[in-house]
C-alpha cells in the first residue's frame, strides 16, 4: 500500500491516481492504484476485497443442496452457468445420471444467459468509451431474456435454476415460442449493434492496436475466455471439454489472433452469433421425459476430491469441492475467470493513455463480485 | 420582413423625450443586462430539457415527462434543488480561486451574447469587429476551465483541466480560420454585413464546396470547443469522473452546466450567422411567390430555427459518438483538420478574389 507522502510526492513527475473503489468506469468497487506520467500509464495496481463475501467459507457450512444458491452472488451475469458448474460437480461425485430433457434445458439457458451477458458488457463498454445510447439498446435486448428467465425460473437474475440431477421446474410453456421470437428479433439487433458501434471510425481507432495481449501472456497469467480467444489461445471448455450435451450441437469456437481490445470486442460479438446458433439447434429437439433425476433427499459426495469447469461468459469457472463424506463440503475452491483476466490488466493497460485503460478494462468484461467471491 | 427596429426606436425615442442622455444609456444599458440574464436563464433551461429530450429519444426512452406538458419544468424544479444545496468548497482548495472560477466561465458565455443579431435590428451591441471579439473573448472561457481544475487540488479536476486547455487551444485554430472563410467572403467583420451579404442566398449554398468544407470544420471545432461528446475529454465521464467540476457542488456546478449550454447555444447561433444566413429567410431565386412566403415568417424565427437546428445536431453527435483518446483529438486537429483549413481558406480567397461566388 501507498503512504500519504508517496501518493502526493510521487518522484519523476508521476501522479498515482486511486480510480476507485467508486468510480464511474469500475463497474462496481474495484479499485485500481495508477501510476501516470501525463496521461501515460505507468503502471496500474488493482485492490480488491470491497466486495469480499467469503462465499468460499459460506458453502463449507451449507448443504450440497443449499451452496448452489451462494454461487448465483458470484457472477451475477452468469448465474445460470455458476450453478451449473456446482451441479456438475455434485453430479460427478455422486455419479448421477442427468435425464436428457434437463441436460437440453441446461444448456440452453446457459446459451441464453451469455447472450445476456455479452449484451450487458456490450452496453457496459460503450459506456466506457463514453458513447451512452447502446447500453438502453442492449437493454432492450436483455429485457426479452430477463423475461424469459422470469417465466421459467421466476428470478430474472440469480436464477438458481440448476440442482443436482437436472434443472429446478420444467419449462413453462411459453418457453420455446418465445425463445424463438427472440431469437427472430435479435438477429437483426444484432446488425444493428454493429452499424451503431462496431462500424464507428472513433470506436474502431479506439479499440484497434490497444491492450495487446500476447499469446504467451494469455497463457502465462492464465487468461481464459474471450481475453485469451482474442490472442488465438484456444480454451473454449465447451468444446474441449465438453459437459452434458455440448457435444451434440454443431458451432465453432471463436479466435481471434490480434490480441488488441477490438479482437477481444469482436470474439464477444461473434460468440453471440455462435450461441444463436447452438439455441437454434436444440430449441426444437428438447426431448420429452424427466427434467429432474431422481436423487436422495440428503446429498453425501464420496471422500474425495471433485473439480470440474465450465464456460461461463467470461471465460473459464473451476469448481473445486474437498469432500470428507460428510453432508457438507469440507472445502470449496471457485477459479473464477475474472480474477486472472484482471490480473492480465496492467501488462495490457502500461504505456497507453488513459483513456486506453478504460477500453481496455471494458474489454476485459469484469464483474467485480466475481472476482472478490 | 418584419423588423424589431420599431420597438427598439420606439423605446429609445420615449426615453429621449424625457431623460438626460446619460440616464438614458443606463436605463438601456440595465434594459439589455435584464434582458440578457432572462434570455441566459430561459435559454438554459430550455436547452437542458432539449437535450435531455433528445437523449431520451435517441435512448428509446420518454425523458422529462412528469412537470409540467412534456417535462419542460424539470429543469426549472432541478434548478431549485441546485440553488438550495450546499456550495461546497474542499478543504485543500484554493478557496478564492474555487468560486471564482465558475463566474469566469459564466461572464465569458454572457459577454458573447454581445455581437449576435437575434433578429432584424435586434443585437446587443453592433460592434464593427464582431467576428474578432466573439473569437477573442472565447478563448478566455479555458481559463475559468484551467481555474477550477487547478483550485479544485483532485487529480481528476487537475487532468481534466490540462485536458481542456490542450483541446481547447487546438480547435480554436480551425474554428478561427473556418470563421474567416466567410470573413474574406463578406469583407467585413460586422456580424450585420455578414447577415446582410447573405441576401440573396446563404454563404453555404453561395460558396460553392470550400464554404461547406468550412462549415463541416467548423461544426467540428465548436463541438470540441464546447467540451461536448465525442470531445467531452475534459469531463470524461468513464475516465475522470466529471473533469474539471468534479469538486463542485450546488449551485457553483450548476454555473458551469449553464455555462456549458449557453456556449452551445453561442457556437451554434455564430454557425447559423456565418453560414446559414442568420436571422436571413431562405430564398430561392426567382420564385417570388415562395420567397413572399418565407419573408412571412418572423426573422427571429429563422434565426432560433436554425440555430436550434445546428443545435439538435450537436446533441445528436453526443448521443451517437463514443469519445477520442486524447492523443487522437490532437492528431485530428493538428494533423487533419488544420492542413485542411489552411488550404481550404486559400481556396476561399481565390474565389472571393476572382468572384466565382454566386
Amino acid at each position: 500500500m501507498y503512504t500519504e507522502t508517496q501518493i502526493v510526492n510521487n518522484s519523476d513527475d508521476e501522479l498515482v491516481v486511486n480510480v476507485g473503489p467508486q468510480h464511474p468506469a469500475t463497474h462496481g468497487v474495484l479499485h485500481l492504484v495508477i501510476t501516470l506520467q501525463g496521461e501515460t500509464i505507468k503502471k496500474v495496481e488493482p485492490h480488491l476485497g470491497y466486495i469480499h463475501r467469503s462465499i468460499e467459507k459460506m458453502c463449507e457450512s451449507l448443504t450440497y443442496r443449499q451452496f448452489i444458491y451462494a454461487t448465483s452472488r458470484m457472477d451475477y451475469l452468469s448465474a445460470h452457468i455458476n450453478n451449473h458448474a456446482c451441479a456438475l460437480t455434485v453430479e460427478k461425485g455422486l455419479q448421477i445420471e442427468v435425464p436428457q430433457r434437463a441436460q437440453y434445458i441446461r444448456v440452453i439457458m446457459d446459451e441464453l444467459t451469455r447472450i445476456a451477458s455479452h449484451e450487458l458488457w456490450w452496453g457496459a463498454m460503450a459506456m466506457d468509451l463514453g458513447a451512452f445510447t447502446p447500453f438502453f439498446y442492449a437493454f432492450r435486448e436483455r429485457e426479452m431474456i430477463t423475461e424469459i428467465m422470469e417465466e421459467t425460473c421466476g428470478a430474472r437474475l440469480t436464477m438458481n435454476y440448476m440442482v443436482p440431477g437436472g434443472v429446478m421446474t420444467d419449462l413453462h410453456p411459453d418457453f420455446q415460442k418465445k425463445v424463438k421470437a427472440f431469437i427472430q428479433l435479435f438477429r437483426s439487433k444484432i446488425d444493428e449493434y454493429d452499424e451503431l458501434v462496431t462500424g464507428n471510425i472513433i470506436f474502431q481507432n479506439r479499440m484497434k492496436g490497444v491492450g495487446y495481449l500476447s499469446k504467451e501472456d494469455a497463457i502465462s497469467y492464465g487468461c481464459t475466455g474471450a481475453v485469451a480467444r482474442a490472442s488465438g489461445v484456444s480454451c473454449d471448455i465447451r468444446k474441449l471439454y465438453p459437459y452434458d450435451v455440448y457435444d451434440k450441437v454443431a458451432f465453432d469456437e471463436i479466435l481471434e489472433t490480434e490480441g488488441d481490445s477490438f479482437a477481444r470486442y469482436m470474439i464477444r460479438m461473434r460468440e453471440m452469433k455462435e450461441s444463436i446458433k447452438m439455441i437454434e439447434q436444440l430449441i426444437d429437439n428438447i426431448p420429452e421425459g424427466d427434467y429432474q433425476a431422481k436423487t436422495k433427499a440428503v446429498l453425501k459426495l464420496p471422500k474425495g476430491d471433485f473439480y470440474t469447469r465450465v464456460e461461463t461468459a467470461r471465460g473459464e469457472l473451476g469448481v473445486y469441492i474437498v469432500s470428507e463424506g460428510a453432508t457438507t463440503p469440507y472445502r470449496i475452491k471457485f477459479r473464477s475467470p475474472g480474477f486472472s483476466n484482471l490480473s492480465a490488466l496492467d501488462q495490457m493497460a502500461r504505456g497507453g493513455k488513459l483513456g486506453d485503460l478504460m477500453a481496455t478494462m471494458g474489454t476485459l468484461d469484469l464483474v467485480i463480485p466475481d472476482i472478490d467471491r | 420582413m418584419y423588423s424589431l427596429h420599431a420597438i427598439t426606436n420606439s423605446v429609445q425615442n420615449w426615453l429621449n423625450a424625457r431623460l438626460s442622455s446619460t440616464w438614458v444609456l443606463i436605463i438601456e444599458s440595465l434594459i439589455v443586462i435584464v434582458l440578457a440574464i432572462a434570455l441566459f436563464a430561459a435559454l438554459g433551461l430550455i436547452l437542458v430539457w432539449l437535450e435531455r429530450k433528445v437523449a431520451a429519444h435517441m435512448q428509446i426512452r420518454l425523458g422529462p415527462n412528469r412537470l409540467g406538458p412534456a417535462g419542460i419544468f424539470q429543469t426549472s424544479a432541478d434548478t431549485l434543488k441546485l440553488i438550495l444545496k450546499e456550495g461546497l468548497t474542499p478543504d485543500g482548495a484554493d478557496k478564492f480561486l474555487f468560486n471564482f472560477a465558475p463566474f469566469v466561465v459564466m461572464i465569458v458565455a454572457m459577454l458573447l451574447l454581445a455581437p449576435i443579431a437575434f433578429a432584424n435590428g435586434f443585437q446587443i451591441w453592433n460592434i464593427n469587429i464582431g467576428v474578432l471579439y466573439i473569437s477573442a473573448i472565447s478563448s478566455l472561457s479555458v481559463i475559468g476551465i484551467l481555474i477550477a481544475g487547478w483550485a479544485s487540488n483532485n487529480k481528476y479536476s487537475l487532468l481534466g483541466a490540462m485536458r481542456s486547455g490542450a483541446q481547447i487551444v487546438s480547435y480554436e485554430l480551425s474554428a478561427g480560420l473556418s470563421i474567416l472563410t466567410i470573413v474574406v467572403l463578406t469583407g467585413s467583420l460586422q456580424m450585420t454585413d455578414i447577415v446582410q451579404a447573405q441576401q440573396n442566398g446563404w454563404w453555404i449554398f453561395k460558396g460553392h464546396i470550400p464554404v461547406i468544407i468550412a462549415f463541416i470544420i467548423f461544426i467540428i471545432a465548436a463541438t470540441a470547443e464546447t467540451n461536448r461528446a465525442p470531445f467531452d475529454l475534459a469531463e470524461a465521464e468513464s475516465e475522470l469522473t466529471a473533469g474539471f467540476h468534479t469538486e463542485y457542488s450546488g449551485m457553483k456546478f450548476a454555473l458551469f452546466f449553464l455555462a456549458e449550454y449557453i456556449n452551445i447555444f453561442i457556437v451554434c447561433a455564430i454557425g447559423a450567422t456565418l453560414f446559414l444566413g442568420g436571422w436571413m429567410p431562405f430564398h430561392m431565386g426567382n420564385w417570388t411567390q415562395f420567397n413572399h412566403v418565407m419573408d412571412f415568417i418572423p426573422s427571429s424565427i429563422w434565426f432560433f430555427g436554425k440555430t436550434f437546428f445546428l443545435i439538435f445536431l450537436i446533441m445528436w453527435f453526443r448521443w451517437t459518438f463514443p469519445r477520442l483518446r486524447v492523443d487522437q483529438l490532437l492528431n485530428l486537429e493538428w494533423k487533419y483538420l488544420l492542413p485542411v483549413s489552411l488550404f481550404n481558406l486559400l481556396l476561399v480567397t481565390l474565389i472571393a478574389i476572382m468572384n466565382w461566388h454566386f
